[in-house]
């Protein structure tokens, strides 16, 4: 299915080249709305947008390195009722993608009519941080591109991005290709499914070769990989055993920010705000002198070890929750820690396939079969 | 935690025993006057595919010094397939606990089909016996989690 195309790249701006190609989009008619980072006039921050006019793609910042919400969510937002019958292109990034694929299971998400574009993506910079390095030189993320692609891994990233095995998105309709592209010859529009291959083609665009791409994410990833490795075993060393798990979630408030910006923790309502957890006076009491005290609010660690096993087998690494948490609990790397041993039990890769069941939906007969018997 | 062994203790294990099987097995036990421990506290749920990780992991944060899930059989689930799924949760729960080096050995699953009354005395002896040597759950009395 995949064709190749190049866009090219005039004067060095792989922001310009993007937004031309959005502006396209939309001139051409091929959809009807685009989805993508807008920056704002002030330029130091960006705003997903739902654009119309093309005329306000020339302000669109895709590559801006910063990621205020999962576009997966606005996405459910947005079709959970009905999908609309106008098409509507979604700039992604990889972990949105992987996110959005998992809403779509929950169904709490419908892709009629999307057409999703996914970017190569070398990752993001917290928003205050991005705030601040937008004022110097960032703003438009050509600077960052330039940097990685120089070899320089940028510790200002977030933790989840240094960490992040999947730069380059997955389940996209077209691919922005990026990583080991060689600019001066273009940049790559890759068409992965006829919904894709269909807008590809309107674009009118050459055939091009993917000379170098594949290997440089294969390198980006082994690097990637092994950031996340050292990550597990700090996480291991700074959080294993109750006392540590304890002085890890001592600063939690229960806020729940952490469950509300996650892409993949879905439901209307939470148990931890239902009635289930309202309790009386002489409950609290009862576990007080049952204990000799008791942490109030109560339940810090039933609430993350509860998210942790409802929505485990579908974390997909963005590390939204840890940017949201007001007190810099490292929530993402306790998720991500726990999701990669639990993940492999049912060899399950969030986000890798629509069409894969969700392993807690589904069962084999044949499995776990020592389980209940000793 | 090994260390935390004392003599004379007696453990609470919250029992959730699916309607269809073990707790069937539970009161036969009782009418025919087997004796099984008395720690176990049964709770009649209508599957063991209904035991959401939340009651397991509240059972341990409250006190409970050990966790049992018990139901039908692999293939012989009256709602054709919740023991299935349960395993499946419970193999993820306990390795959440594992992964956080919690105890991950104080949650037991447990097939014991209506008719295997021994088993029930036999299973609830084991769990008992090997809860004690355990200790008290250390969760359990942590006023902070």
């Amino acid at each position: 299915m995949a064709k190749t195309v190049s866009f090219s790249v005039r004067d060095g701006s792989v922001t310009g080249a993007l937004r031309q190609l959005l502006k396209q989009l939309l001139e051409r008619k091929l959809v009807d709305a685009v989805l993508v980072p807008v920056q704002l006039p002030s330029g130091d921050n960006v705003v997903q947008s739902l654009v119309t006019r093309p005329e306000v793609l020339d302000a669109a910042n895709p590559l801006a390195p910063v990621l205020p919400v999962s576009t997966a969510n606005i996405i459910s937002k947005m079709t959970r009722l009905a999908a609309s019958e106008k098409k509507v292109a979604v700039v992604m990034r990889s972990c949105e993608l992987r996110a959005l694929t998992e809403l779509v299971k929950l169904k709490q998400a419908s892709l009629d009519n999307i057409v999703l574009v996914g970017v190569d993506c070398y990752g993001t910079f917290s928003v205050p941080d991005y705030k601040r390095f937008a004022k110097e030189t960032l703003a438009n993320g050509d600077e960052l591109l330039k940097g990685v692609k120089a070899g320089k891994v940028d510790s200002r990233l977030r933790e989840a991005c240094q960490a992040c095995e999947y730069p380059y998105p997955l389940n996209a309709d077209i691919t922005i290709g990026l990583i080991g592209v060689d600019f001066d010859k273009g940049l790559l529009v890759l068409a992965n499914t006829a919904r894709g291959q269909e807008i590809v083609d309107g674009l009118g665009l050459a055939e091009a070769k993917d000379e170098s791409r594949q290997a440089a994410i294969n390198k980006l990833v082994s690097e990637r990989q092994k950031r996340r490795d050292q990550l597990f075993e700090q996480t291991i060393a700074e959080s294993k055993g109750l006392e540590k798990l304890n002085s890890i979630f001592a600063p939690c408030i229960g806020c729940h920010n952490c469950r509300d910006v996650c892409p993949v923790c879905y439901c209307r309502e939470c148990v931890f705000d239902s009635q289930t957890f309202a309790f009386e006076a002489d409950k609290y009491l009862g576990w007080a002198s049952k204990k000799g005290a008791l942490r109030v609010p109560t339940d810090t660690l039933l609430f993350h070890l509860t998210r942790l096993n409802h929505m485990g087998t579908s974390c997909v690494g963005c590390g939204l929750c840890q940017e949201a948490c007001p007190n810099d609990v490292p929530v993402f790397r306790i998720f991500r820690l726990v999701a990669s041993k639990v993940q492999p039990l049912f060899s399950y890769v969030p986000g890798r396939s629509v069409d894969e069941q969700l392993p807690l939906t589904t069962f084999k007969e044949a499995e776990f079969e020592k389980v209940g018997f000793e | 935690m090994s260390d935390k062994k004392d003599d004379g203790f007696e453990p609470t294990i919250v029992g959730y025993l699916c309607n269809w099987c073990t707790y069937a097995a539970a009161d036969v036990a009782g009418s025919s006057r087997l004796q099984y421990p008395h720690n176990i506290r049964a709770i009649r749920v209508m599957c063991s595919g209904s035991v959401d990780p939340l009651y397991i992991l509240r059972a341990l944060f409250s006190g409970a010094d050990g966790v049992l899930i018990s139901g039908c059989r692999p293939g012989d689930c009256h709602y054709v397939s919740g023991n299935y799924k349960e395993r499946r949760r419970v193999v993820v729960v306990k390795t959440i606990l594992e992964t956080l080096g919690l105890e991950s050995d104080r949650v037991w699953l447990r097939w014991v089909a209506a008719s295997e009354v021994p088993k029930f005395a036999a299973t609830m002896n084991e769990i008992t016996e090997e809860i004690k040597k355990l200790g008290p759950n250390p969760i359990g009395s942590a006023w902070s989690a």
